[in-house]
């Protein structure tokens, strides 16, 4: 179980995170949303250690990992998948794939890994993560890299951003098959009512507070859209 | 430490079967020529001129250079003279083993004389070790003369370990001649190294590629400078792209010329550091940052 206890976190005075208190299931997929600047994005990166917070503490089973390092959070299990993917000169499919797995993945592991997320091994693999594939492909290979370190929570910043329509639409059933085929829990940070549709829980953050956190049905019932136009029939 | 500098300054193995001329401190300690490659010694001046037969195919030629004595200096000049329509590699390079206070240096001039429909990929790599600072010099003068319709591709590489380099290379493109250059730099506690590249677009359809791909770490210093000259109509690109650590300092200087209007002549210079944001993905995967810092270079420079 991953528990944020008194999570705070400030910039110049200001309250980015309020005094978050929460715990997180294992085997679930939690999909944590809100407005613009609601937070949801930085508690993702405090809980991988990219920010610090100010003030508070995670544990994750019950270690207090408030003061380690990134890469000693992802030896834990923790894994991470960045809003806008990074892109390396000469660094490729198959380096990246190998740094991400300590135990020397074989072809076949990596065949699987880029499988699962619905890229064909052989005309990825030598291929350079750079701007020369497009932001789903980058996407895939952020989760294949996910998938071969065979984390215990993996967590997904906005895996919407920057890739078109189409592409979402297969990303979200590759989101699905992960969800299936791989005993690990799953925070996504999404303002996607189809990601919403896979989560089991939905957390609500609003100004840096918790609003809801509870089971996805609950939720959802509470963030209907209050009103619209009697004229277009648009909700708002 | 003879085997190791050659290893060091070269990813082929030289065997009996491959034309080649081994020098260490100044002598030839091994040479073997073939059917279509000749090597003779230059009686005017110490260095070598090498024959390649018009249309030989496939062959390599090896000529490391490897410095192990101390307090020893040197200028070797190398002509190429590749015929027509041949399609060689040719693989350079020096090392320099010095452990005493004394000065080793090496200046090589090389000079191709690349006929007409011709191919050569040229492959060098420089490399230094010692106990001791700024007594380590390589200095290359690259002389580049591409006849009608011929090309050549050239890999340079100084990795490590030289104190001082001034790296030179003149080009003159004729009618259809492609140039393609890649180089990797790596310098480190207090070396310094300049690299110049003088390159005349002089014929039609003459097409130049050059990539200096640079990382200064510490104390050290690089400066990049690049003049093109497009005479013709042709195509060239210059790119110096740089990782800055520490408190090296790099330096860009790029100029192009063009004195015919169908001349297309671009360049681009990038210098930064590191990005954090890439640092931060690899630790994500479970790298220490200093592992996550290596991995960055390595792909960098690869």
């Amino acid at each position: 179980m991953l528990e944020l206890i008194d999570i705070e976190y400030k910039v110049k005075g200001k309250t980015i995170l309020n005094k978050i208190n929460l715990k997180i299931d294992t085997n679930k997929v939690l999909v944590i949303t809100g407005h613009n600047g609601s937070g949801k994005s930085t508690l993702l990166k405090i809980i991988m250690g990219i920010i610090k917070p100010t003030s508070g503490k995670i544990l994750l089973d019950g270690k207090d990992i408030t003061k380690l390092k990134i890469n000693e959070r992802a030896d834990l299990g923790l894994t991470f998948t960045f809003q806008t993917p990074i892109t390396f000169k000469g660094i490729t499919v198959f380096d990246l794939l190998l740094m991400a797995n300590k135990k020397y993945p074989t072809y076949i592991d990596m065949k699987e890994a880029l499988g699962g997320v619905g890229l064909c091994a052989r005309e990825y693999i030598d291929r350079e993560v750079d701007s020369s594939l497009s932001g789903g492909e980058l996407k895939r290979i952020e989760l294949a890299t996910a998938l071969i370190k065979k984390g215990k929570y993996l967590m997904l910043d906005e895996p919407e951003a920057g890739i078109d329509l189409w592409s979402f639409d297969s990303l979200v059933n590759t989101i699905k098959n992960i969800k299936s085929k791989n005993n690990l829990s799953m925070i996504i940070v999404s303002h996607q009512q189809k990601i919403l549709d896979i989560a089991d829980d939905i957390l609500v953050l609003d100004g840096g507070n918790i609003k809801y956190y509870d089971k996805k049905r609950k939720v959802l019932k509470k963030i209907k859209p209050s009103g619209g136009c009697k004229e277009c029939k648009m909700n708002y | 430490m003879q085997n190791e500098l050659l290893e060091k300054i070269s990813d082929y193995k030289i065997d009996n079967n491959v034309a080649h001329n081994i020098r260490e401190n100044g002598e030839s300690i091994s040479r073997v020529e073939t059917e279509n490659i000749k090597i003779e010694t230059k009686k005017d001046k110490p260095g070598i001129n090498i024959y390649i037969k018009e249309n030989t195919k496939e062959e390599y030629v090896h000529i490391p250079v490897i410095i192990t004595k101390t307090n020893y200096k040197e200028t070797v000049y190398n002509d190429f003279y590749v015929g027509k329509n041949a399609d060689v590699t040719i693989v350079a390079g020096c090392g320099i083993h010095n452990d005493c206070e004394t000065e080793s240096a090496h200046n090589g001039i090389h000079t191709f004389h690349i006929e007409k429909g011709a191919n050569v990929k040229y492959i060098e790599k420089h490399y230094a070790d010692g106990l001791y600072d700024n007594n380590k010099f390589i200095n290359t003068d690259t002389i580049i003369n591409l006849d009608n319709n011929s090309s050549m591709i050239m890999e340079t590489a100084q990795i490590s370990g030289i104190d001082k380099a001034i790296r030179k290379t003149n080009t003159i493109l004729k009618d259809d001649s492609t140039l393609k250059i890649k180089e990797t730099l790596m310098s480190d506690n207090k070396e310094e190294i300049e690299t110049n590249f003088d390159i005349k677009m002089e014929g039609k359809n003459s097409n130049a590629d050059v990539s200096s791909k640079s990382v200064s770490r510490k104390d050290s210093k690089q400066t990049f400078k690049s003049n093109v000259e497009g005479n013709n109509k042709c195509f060239a690109h210059v790119s110096c792209d740089a990782i800055v650590m520490e408190n090296s300092k790099v330096t860009s200087i790029p100029a192009i010329i063009a004195n015919s209007k169908e001349a297309e002549i671009s360049h681009e210079a990038v210098i930064g550091k590191i990005a954090t944001d890439q640092i931060t993905k690899l630790m994500s995967l479970g790298l220490t940052e200093s592992e996550a810092e290596e991995k960055i270079l390595e792909g960098f420079l690869k």
